[in-house]
């Protein structure tokens, strides 16, 4: 053989077993040991606050190595559920067939309404958004603003955000069902909270909804709901209404690593400073 | 030397043993990949029905009961694909032509280079470029920007180095026989070009149509940031789309293994499978006929 | 007389178009790249490059990433290399053209069309879920690996079978056995050709994101072990893209993803055509 070609393998080969021997490290989650693997899949809302705790973490821990996988809230569920993950994130509670799972309620994150920020509509009532996402209000006009149809972005089907959106906002028929929104009428469905607010930001007669914490605050304007403004205060004196819980999820009693871990995401000071500082409310 | 012949064959044969076990990998790869599609997809056609399936325009998979129909994502994906070689093949073909034969050589080489470049931008560049770049440009002739037209024009772009590069060698497979016969008769280049030249390498340019296709078909990335994604079929160009790739995608975060709508997405991914492979069927068909002209060209 | 002036204006329009068909083909990707490496060099710098992800990529780096692009691509190819070159050795130098050898390359061809989210989804259950890799490099590796295999085949194949027959004959008639010619002879031989599939198989793992997104996971530190999660670059971008998290970021990202494709690229055509220089010298 060509030497190249045998120094490239000698090198993929070394790799990769040096690569294999990090596998090593792995302990069962049930130990005491400083060391192991982590796994926390779910929600995009959730997510990167978990990742910087995860960091904050691990800085304090360094044999321990945490994996933070935004796939959304479903998935988180489902992985939590069947093993693959060994924390599961929600941004929106469980349903009833997804229970029961631990739930730990990290903080509280509030859902905003935005328009465009030429919009001149700055309040609309719980009714008025559920009409209009609906599709029973067409019209800017009929809500008080220009006279221009309403563009209805949302998210994906398995969104935690858009999960409790229903949930607050379109809630249940008269037969006791959870009302989803129809697809077919919106302008757009994003899969990501950066994209929703981008496309509203660009749409001057976009509404969409997204997580109040990171509205991105010239790009897009948060109106009032039922006449309170949109801020962490209010969320936290329970005066606007549309919020929703940050759930982590296991399947069984943590114990070892993940409890550790758990603790120091619900408990530790460090955590409450750095989730209060991203605009999340601590209960 | 006779035992020296007989350790020979017995080494041959554990050698050729062990390659053809490498080489049954790809085999084992695609029936497993087919498997388990297949198999994983069955739920939910049994429930649905291949043909409500296919042909239902509703996709609510959180209703109840659900509703799977995946009619609009199937249209999407063939109107989107159409669109892309309405603007890509002619530009591919103008381009092809042009490098096989009417481009200065070095003109040639940086069409050349050009194109490997433009073959090798990743899919979610493309994608992320079409979201900065020609959404908003769209957005300017109604709508919200996030609509067929703007998936397509990415997807033409996407396709046209794959399209001028296999037209371009079938053009120059083109044996030089019948050029010179043609300008002998007294033809012009154009006429050479359009008469002889182009139907020789007819199998060829179809091949790269298909391919082309197959590609766009397939496309996930670039079409998930620029359409709009509404399970609808779409009404004009200007609104927005959800090919069948982009179903598949969006709704895996929701899936929960074992429940009807993960099945749905199976069924989707068996669909598009479906789609695919008779797309290869038809490139296979046609290249051997292409090899076969070569070939009876060659002997001349 | 008039009929050949016709024929000449015919055919002046005719390659008018032409040529405008080639245009359109170069801006388009001058467009793209320049367009792109615009907003994106401003935020090249040794800091970008060395650094971490800082608040979920506003600031900082692509460090991991890239280390994990890095990663992704050396244990792909330590898979797909001698699978894929075996293969080739397979069906150029051992097998009898037959039934088999056309049910193979057919598979290979198969595999080639087969679109990179179906690949995904079956790393996602069959790596994932079933195999228990969950999210994890070795799950990448081994899916990017299937993504490429039939390119590594075909490319091998084409330089084996372009190496004349003299030279396995001359081995053979000094008494080598076929393995020995294939490895000392025949291989060297086509090795450039055979590196140039290796490259181009690299620009497509770099370049790859539909596969990834659900088996190599989106955790953005350098993955410590094989069954650790690792971003690489293409999920990155995805990720600050649709996220909205950081545009300028995100440009300067996909400046180094064209970069990386654009230098493994060019290197294989740099190969392939001193293979085609050798061929002809030797010939």
């Amino acid at each position: 053989m060509k030497p190249g070609r045998t120094f490239a393998a000698i090198i993929s080969i070394a790799l990769v077993a040096g690569l294999m021997a990090g596998c090593g490290g792995t302990t069962p989650n049930g130990s005491q040991s400083e060391t192991g693997k982590i796994t926390v899949v779910g929600s995009t809302s959730v997510g990167p606050y978990m990742d910087e705790l995860s960091k904050l973490f691990m800085g304090k821990n360094p044999g321990i190595s945490i994996n933070v996988e935004q796939v959304g809230s479903g998935q988180g569920i489902a992985a939590t559920k069947d093993g693959s993950a060994d924390i599961g994130m929600s941004s929106r509670e469980l349903k009833d067939e997804e229970k029961p799972l631990n739930e730990y309620k990290l903080c509280l994150d509030g859902i905003a309404i935005v328009v465009h920020p030429d919009n001149p509509v700055s309040n609309l009532t719980k009714e008025q958004v559920k009409k209009i996402y609906l599709g029973e209000i067409t019209n800017w006009k009929d809500v008080g603003g220009n006279d221009a149809p309403i563009n209805l972005y949302t998210r994906e089907a398995s969104s935690g955000t858009r999960g409790a959106f229903e949930e607050l906002v379109l809630g249940k028929d008269a037969a006791g069902k959870q009302i989803t929104i129809d697809e077919t009428i919106c302008a757009a469905v994003l899969n990501s909270t950066g994209n929703l607010g981008a496309s509203v930001g660009n749409d001057k007669n976009a509404i969409g909804y997204m997580s109040l914490g990171i509205v991105p605050e010239y790009i897009v304007k948060a109106i009032k709901f039922n006449g309170v403004d949109a801020t962490p205060e209010n969320v936290k004196n329970k005066t606007y209404a549309l919020q929703r819980p940050f759930l982590l999820l296991t399947k069984n009693e943590p114990t070892g690593i993940v409890k550790d871990f758990l603790d120091f995401c619900l408990s530790s000071d460090e955590a409450k400073a750095y989730l209060e500082s991203q605009k999340l409310i601590i209960e | 030397m006779k035992q020296g012949t007989a350790r020979w064959r017995m080494n041959d044969k554990v050698i050729r043993s062990l390659l053809f076990v490498c080489a049954a990998i790809s085999v084992v790869a695609v029936l497993l990949i087919t498997v388990m599609i297949f198999v994983e997809a069955f739920p939910a056609l049994k429930e649905t029905g291949v043909w409500d399936f296919i042909a239902g325009t509703k996709w609510k998979p959180t209703d109840t009961p659900p509703q799977f129909g995946i009619l609009p994502m199937i249209v999407g994906s063939v109107y989107v694909t159409g669109l892309a070689l309405l603007f890509g093949l002619p530009i591919g073909m103008a381009t092809s032509i042009f490098m096989a034969e009417i481009a200065p050589p070095k003109v040639a080489v940086v069409l050349r280079r050009a194109i490997e470049i433009l073959a090798g931008i990743p899919s979610v560049v493309y994608g992320f470029f079409g979201l900065m770049m020609v959404v908003p440009i769209v957005q300017t002739l109604g709508g919200t920007g996030m609509s067929v037209l703007t998936a397509s024009i990415i997807l033409a772009v996407m396709i046209l180095p794959t399209i001028v590069s296999v037209s371009e060698a079938a053009l120059r497979a083109v044996p030089a026989e019948y050029k010179e016969g043609s300008l002998a008769l007294g033809a012009s280049h154009w006429q050479t070009i359009v008469r002889v030249q182009v139907p020789a390498a007819k199998s060829g340019i179809l091949a790269a149509t298909v391919l082309g296709i197959g590609r766009a078909v397939g496309e996930t990335m670039a079409v998930i940031l620029v359409a709009g994604n509404i399970p609808v079929i779409p009404e004009s160009i200007l609104k927005a789309v959800r090919t069948m790739t982009v179903n598949i995608v969006l709704e895996m975060g929701y899936v929960q293994p074992g429940s009807l709508h993960y099945s749905a997405l199976f069924a989707t991914g068996a669909v598009l499978f479906v789609f695919i492979m008779l797309l290869n069927f038809s490139i296979r068909a046609l290249t051997k006929t292409r090899g076969e002209k070569q070939k009876n060209a060659k002997k001349h | 007389m008039q009929r050949s002036t016709r024929k000449k204006a015919v055919q002046g329009v005719a390659f008018s178009f032409l040529w405008i068909g080639a245009i359109i083909t170069i801006v388009v990707l001058l467009v793209i790249v320049g367009y792109i490496l615009y907003q994106g060099v401003p935020g090249l710098s040794w800091e970008f490059l060395t650094q971490s992800p800082k608040a979920g990529g506003k600031e900082g780096g692509i460090l991991p990433m890239l280390v994990n692009t890095i990663f992704l691509v050396i244990a792909s190819l330590a898979i797909a290399i001698p699978v894929g070159v075996l293969s080739a050795v397979f069906l150029a130098e051992y097998a009898k053209q037959g039934r088999i050898v056309r049910l193979i390359r057919s598979a290979a061809e198969n595999l080639a069309g087969i679109p990179s989210i179906i690949f995904g989804l079956f790393g996602f259950i069959f790596f994932g879920k079933i195999l228990g890799l969950g999210w994890s490099l070795l799950n990448g590796a081994l899916t990017a690996a299937i993504v490429v295999l039939p390119t590594i085949m075909r490319t091998s194949e084409e330089a084996l079978l372009a190496v004349p027959q003299s030279y396995r004959e001359g081995s053979l008639s000094l008494g080598a056995t076929r393995w020995q010619t294939v490895t000392r002879v025949v291989l060297p031989a086509a090795s450039p050709g055979i590196l140039a599939g290796l490259m181009l198989s690299m620009g497509r793992i770099v370049g790859e994101t539909a596969a990834l997104i659900f088996t190599l996971g989106s955790a953005d530190r350098i993955a410590q072990s094989l069954m650790d999660s690792a971003r690489p670059l293409s999920v990155h971008l995805y990720i600050l893209a649709h996220e909205g998290i950081s545009t300028p970021k995100a440009f300067s990202t996909a400046t180094v993803l064209i970069i990386l494709v654009l230098i493994l690229n060019l290197t294989a055509a740099f190969l392939v055509s001193r293979a085609n220089k050798n061929r002809k010298t030797k010939g």
